[in-house]
């Protein structure tokens, strides 16, 4: 993969940083509340089903679909001038039903209903973010 | 609430594009469409005790009340609501405060020169601190590139186009439409520019499905409301227009809204968040979408506008594209003249409250499209966000 865009890096809280280690080693993990065992994210504090706070993090196939895209032809920031456009993705996934991620599309022509899979990006030496590509499989 | 409040003035400023106010300062401005306003109802800075706003609006209360010699302030509001979809929420918490005596002569107003601030198109990075929830949540967006209202709306339109079968060329009936309303408003920004549907489809990509007609204008202005009870608005300088029901609120799981989270329910997806708030509209007015003479609908996105259309029933669900291509929206002849003075998309972009003001004119018989005997109009204020909305009558 080439460079990565220029994306601003994401702030970390103690909310969400377990979403993030996980990332870095190349997993793709999700909250569940150990009381009801409803999935959620982005990552929170409380269930919002059942307002349990004990929570696990459970890891995901990284396979969904495109939920809904957008292509972004505009550098709202100076420094994504050479990289647009880029497309964004909501995408739905196959084994955590109701969670969707925002993300991006790398490899492939975005359309609702195409089924991806996660790729694991590091942007930053702390940082891993999840992509996606068409799925190859 | 129902009727308990009236807006018995209204004022704009001149308006222009993004940067062009140059002969004062945006808090200037305020204070100057304040003075307007209250002139407007036949009052006078004695008579005013309270002042509401929204989207932490930075001319704050405190300076406006000093600056303008205002000898008691009882009530200040700022809502919660976000950014623009507290037009009609701080039209509301003037009504509440008037409604419960905690003041008697409320003032709502909105100035935004954007060129002396930072631009709202432009990507919010760099406001990050780090700690508070909003942090977190932008944590999921930011580093994928959805940085403002633009992409994040473009989301939700998109999935209405492959739910419903919506086209680009739906929302260039919508943004035609509220064209064409504005060259006949003097007042408005794009007043001398038509544009046509083969203008829309040419114009270059924003955000796809957005073009750049499709997105608002970024404009410099300022409007300013002032309300009292209805006892004291029959003897104000206009007829007063009553606040018949408002609404405030959100959806389950919408978060701080679609620019930055996608995680409401399936069903909510390809809406304008203002399904609910239009169901308690219905209910404490206790009319259908068929007693609304006119609409002023939230139109930072074209393709918002469909989706509050169906939110609020004045079409079916999906058939929002359709509804705004037969003509349904514009003046005078359409079955729900909507955005009649050009809307954000085309009159001004003064987050919305440009909407209020343009009903009031509606109801008060003053607007350049008059809508024939105007008697009940709908306003939204920003869709796809938590949001706020109002029925007005004359």
């Amino acid at each position: 993969m080439s460079d990565p865009i220029p994306f601003p890096l994401p702030a970390i809280t103690d909310d969400t940083r377990p979403f993030w280690d996980a990332c870095r080693r190349r997993e793709l993990r999700v909250q569940r509340c150990t009381s009801c065992g409803t999935l959620r994210h982005p990552p929170a504090p409380a269930c919002w089903q059942c307002r349990g706070f004990a929570h696990e993090w459970i890891a995901l196939s990284g396979l969904g679909t495109v939920f809904s895209h957008a292509v972004v032809h505009r550098a709202f920031l100076p420094e994504l001038a050479s990289h647009v456009p880029y497309t964004i993705v909501v995408v739905a996934l196959d084994d955590a039903p109701g969670i969707r991620l925002v993300s991006n599309l790398v490899d492939g022509e975005a359309r609702i209903g195409l089924p991806v899979e996660v790729v694991f990006e590091d942007v930053a030496p702390e940082v891993t973010v999840p992509r996606f590509r068409a799925r190859r499989s | 609430m129902k009727d308990a409040a009236a807006i018995v003035g209204i004022a704009e400023s001149e308006y222009t594009k993004w940067g062009k106010l140059e002969r004062c300062t945006e808090y200037a401005l305020a204070l100057e469409t304040i003075v307007k306003a209250v002139a407007d109802a036949g009052l006078t800075m004695d008579d005013v005790d309270g002042f509401a706003s929204f989207s932490n609006d930075r001319n704050e209360f405190c300076f406006v009340a000093t600056d303008l010699g205002v000898p008691e302030v009882r009530y200040a509001g700022m809502t919660w609501i976000v950014g623009g979809g507290g037009a009609c929420a701080a039209i509301a918490d003037a009504a509440m405060a008037i409604a419960t005596g905690m003041a008697k002569c409320v003032v709502v107003y909105r100035s935004i020169a954007m060129g002396q601030f930072r631009r709202f198109g432009r990507a919010l990075a760099g406001d990050v601190q780090g700690v508070r929830p909003q942090d977190a949540a932008l944590g999921f967006a930011l580093p994928f590139g959805l940085f403002n209202a633009t992409i994040g709306m473009a989301l939700l339109v998109r999935r209405h186009m492959h739910l419903y079968g919506t086209t680009t060329e739906h929302l260039g009936h919508v943004a035609v439409t509220f064209r064409r309303h504005a060259n006949r408003n003097p007042a408005a920004v794009m007043h001398d520019r038509p544009m046509t549907l083969a203008d829309h489809a040419a114009a270059p990509r924003i955000v796809e499905p957005f073009g750049l007609f499709d997105c608002c204008l970024e404009t410099d202005g300022a409007n300013a409301l002032v309300l009292v009870a209805p006892d004291r608005a029959r003897d104000c300088r206009h007829r007063p227009v009553y606040v018949m029901a408002a609404a405030q609120g959100s959806g389950p799981r919408h978060g701080c809204g679609a620019w930055a989270m996608h995680y409401m329910p399936e069903e909510d997806y390809a809406t304008g968040n203002t399904q609910r708030l239009a169901r308690t509209l219905w209910e404490t007015a206790g009319i259908d979408p068929g007693d609304v003479d006119c609409a002023q609908l939230y139109d930072h996105y074209s393709g918002m506008v469909l989706l509050q259309l169906e939110d609020f029933g004045f079409c079916r669900r999906g058939e929002g594209g359709p509804f705004a291509a037969s003509g349904a929206l514009a003046w005078p002849d359409g079955l729900i003249p909507t955005n009649t003075a050009g809307g954000s998309l085309s009159e001004a972009y003064i987050h919305g409250l440009n909407h209020v003001v343009e009903a009031v004119k509606q109801l008060r018989g003053t607007a350049v499209n008059q809508v024939a005997n105007a008697e009940i109009c709908a306003v939204a204020s920003g869709s796809g966000i938590p949001t706020s909305a109002l029925l007005l009558r004359r």
